[in-house]
């Protein structure tokens, strides 16, 4: 983040430096609301989660102090690996997936010159805005028994394919999956065809004159053209992915068995339905440390290629 | 660059393609909730729009868009102001542990709502305050000001000291400069950021989902959510409620997608 608070004061006149220098307790004053509020419902319940942590509740009787218990369990129990191998195919299906496709996409469109692309960026963003409510009501008909993608199957002599979807052990994690994949691809391309737009066209030129093909311009020109935007994309969908609550709770409620089981269910879970209230809040801590890490890293990765 | 025709028919394919996937599941749930209900219904044709109605009335949508609405408001207007005002002191004044508190609110928009949500609940509930707007409508303030306040400092930023220092030498107060000058010139950006909160706040699910045990006080996709299990048969019905549910977000979408997608990009780039 290039965060230079000293860069105001050199444009400022002679007269305002002593004001912006601060000995005045006025830029206090205009972020005390912002940072009450936000430390009230914010920084306070995460310390507060850490705390929780520690401890064996079952959110009425008396709390035991575990230590670090909780979160060894994460280790140990294995519907809460299950939670975070799961976690990790999210990051598939959220995140590598779109990316990749997104960067075929955008590359094809960026190179032909289409008319329809407006219409077609609005387009392909529309499932970022609908509630993931909605969207987990609209894919649970189309997975259905006797949904759309079943009687598609049949109508091309399929028959032999068709499933429960949502109900199978192996395909529940996938069809849940591919859900996040179409929500994802659309913000992916929209991003990505604005980096590529950026791109100058003589490079394209220059490069067809080098007797350059598709392939070798989209990984000689494009693809390290977009590289700031790629690391963007990477970043929103890997946090969205490990944040998916209302698809699981919706679809499949982390069943059958614990196929489709996410930390963040699990969080939800343990402390509102089995009474584990300690093991819950280990596991939103560790999410959000994962969460940090793994920004710092897609970040830090971008920033060493570049 | 030139393109040969056969590139070009790939491309409108790929383009028609893919937006095809993105329809299906969209169009499949209009069509869905516009068909007929149960057997007795699918006599009477293949046309029901009053599906929406009875959406509305059995699964009491008319009370928790109302709920919805009212969240909305609350979470928006009060997370602009705080966030102009904080953006506003980021942005053009420096001060002993800027830096520090700008980081902390930096820190906010990575917290997922999953690692507050417990002691939230249970801190709340001693006091009282679970079933009540404002346990739903607090730590979605909280969330929201984190981003506006880095939306705003850097919209802030932007702006030409000479425009400020113009005012000072006026005799305008810092509050005067703000209210006047700063913040009708940043319409574009206050209103990319009211749309973006608007949006996150209508499509919460989490946060009302635990804030309110009772039921007694449930936004809109938390209906949807209890509708979808009181009817497991009746998808007509349960499609309808969604269609309803997702409305105010995407109308307001393409109402204002320009906004809505360089809101997203700016966002996302900055970040």
């Amino acid at each position: 983040m290039p965060a230079s608070p000293k860069a105001s004061d050199t444009t400022g006149g002679p007269g305002t430096r002593s004001a912006r220098h601060g000995r005045t307790i006025t830029p206090y004053l205009f972020i005390a609301p912002a940072l009450a509020v936000y430390t009230a419902f914010m920084l306070y319940p995460l310390a507060r989660s850490v705390h929780l942590s520690l401890f064996e509740w079952d959110g009425l009787s008396l709390a035991t102090f575990v230590g670090v218990g909780n979160y060894t369990d994460i280790l140990a129990d294995e519907r809460l690996r299950a939670a975070f191998g799961h976690a990790a195919a999210f990051i598939f299906f959220y995140a590598l997936l779109p990316c990749g496709i997104g960067l075929v996409l955008a590359a094809v469109l960026t190179r032909a010159k289409v008319r329809a692309l407006p219409l077609f960026r609005v387009l392909v963003f529309l499932p970022q805005v609908i509630a993931m409510v909605v969207v987990s009501v609209a894919w649970k008909q189309i997975y259905a028994p006797d949904g759309l993608l079943n009687s598609g199957l049949r109508s091309i002599g399929l028959e032999a394919l068709t499933r429960s979807w949502l109900g199978d052990y192996a395909f529940a994690l996938p069809a849940v999956g591919l859900v996040g994949s179409w929500v994802s691809t659309g913000l992916v391309t929209v991003l990505l065809l604005a980096g590529m737009a950026k791109i100058p066209t003589e490079l394209f030129e220059a490069a067809r004159l080098d007797g350059a093909g598709a392939i070798r311009e989209f990984f000689a020109i494009i693809v390290p053209a977009v590289r700031a935007e790629v690391t963007v994309a990477l970043t929103l969908t890997i946090v969205a992915s490990l944040k998916t609550f209302d698809l699981i709770y919706m679809t499949t409620s982390g069943g059958p068995g614990s196929s489709t089981t996410v930390p963040s269910y699990e969080v939800y879970r343990r402390a509102f339905e089995t009474g584990q209230v300690g093991s819950a809040a280990a596991i939103g801590v560790t999410l959000t440390v994962i969460i940090f890490l793994i920004t710092l890293a897609v970040n830090r990765i971008s920033e060493r290629g570049a | 660059m030139r393109v040969s025709g056969t590139e070009r028919t790939l491309n409108y394919a790929i383009l028609i393609g893919f937006s095809l996937i993105v329809l299906t599941p969209v169009l499949s749930i209009l069509a869905t909730a516009f068909g007929p209900a149960d057997a007795a219904a699918a006599r009477n044709g293949a046309f029901h729009p009053s599906n929406f109605a009875t959406a509305w009335v059995e699964g009491r949508f008319g009370q928790y868009m109302g709920t919805s609405v009212m969240v909305a408001l609350v979470v928006v207007s009060l997370a602009v102001v705080l966030s102009i005002l904080s953006g506003y002191a980021f942005g053009t004044m420096s001060f002993r542990g800027e830096q520090a508190l700008f980081y902390l609110f930096l820190l906010g928009i990575m917290v997922p709502s999953e690692a507050i949500i417990v002691p939230l609940f249970f801190d709340l509930r001693t006091f009282g305050l679970t079933d009540t707007l404002w346990a739903v409508a607090l730590p979605q303030v909280a969330q929201s000001v984190a981003f506006g306040t880095y939306w705003m400092r850097a919209y802030f930023k932007s702006v030409s000291p000479s425009i400020m220092d113009a005012a000072r030498v006026d005799g305008a107060s810092k509050a005067r400069i703000l209210v006047s000058i700063l913040v009708p010139m940043g319409r574009p950006a206050i209103t990319t950021m009211v749309v973006l909160m608007f949006m996150w706040t209508w499509n919460e699910f989490l946060i009302p989902l635990v804030m309110s045990p009772s039921g007694a006080f449930r936004t809109a996709p938390l209906g949807l959510a209890f509708f979808q299990g009181q009817y497991t048969q009746g998808t007509a019905l349960l499609a309808a409620a969604a269609v309803l549910v997702a409305l105010p977000v995407v109308l307001l979408y393409f109402l204002m997608q320009r906004h809505f997608i360089k809101g997203m990009l700016e966002g996302a780039v900055k970040e």
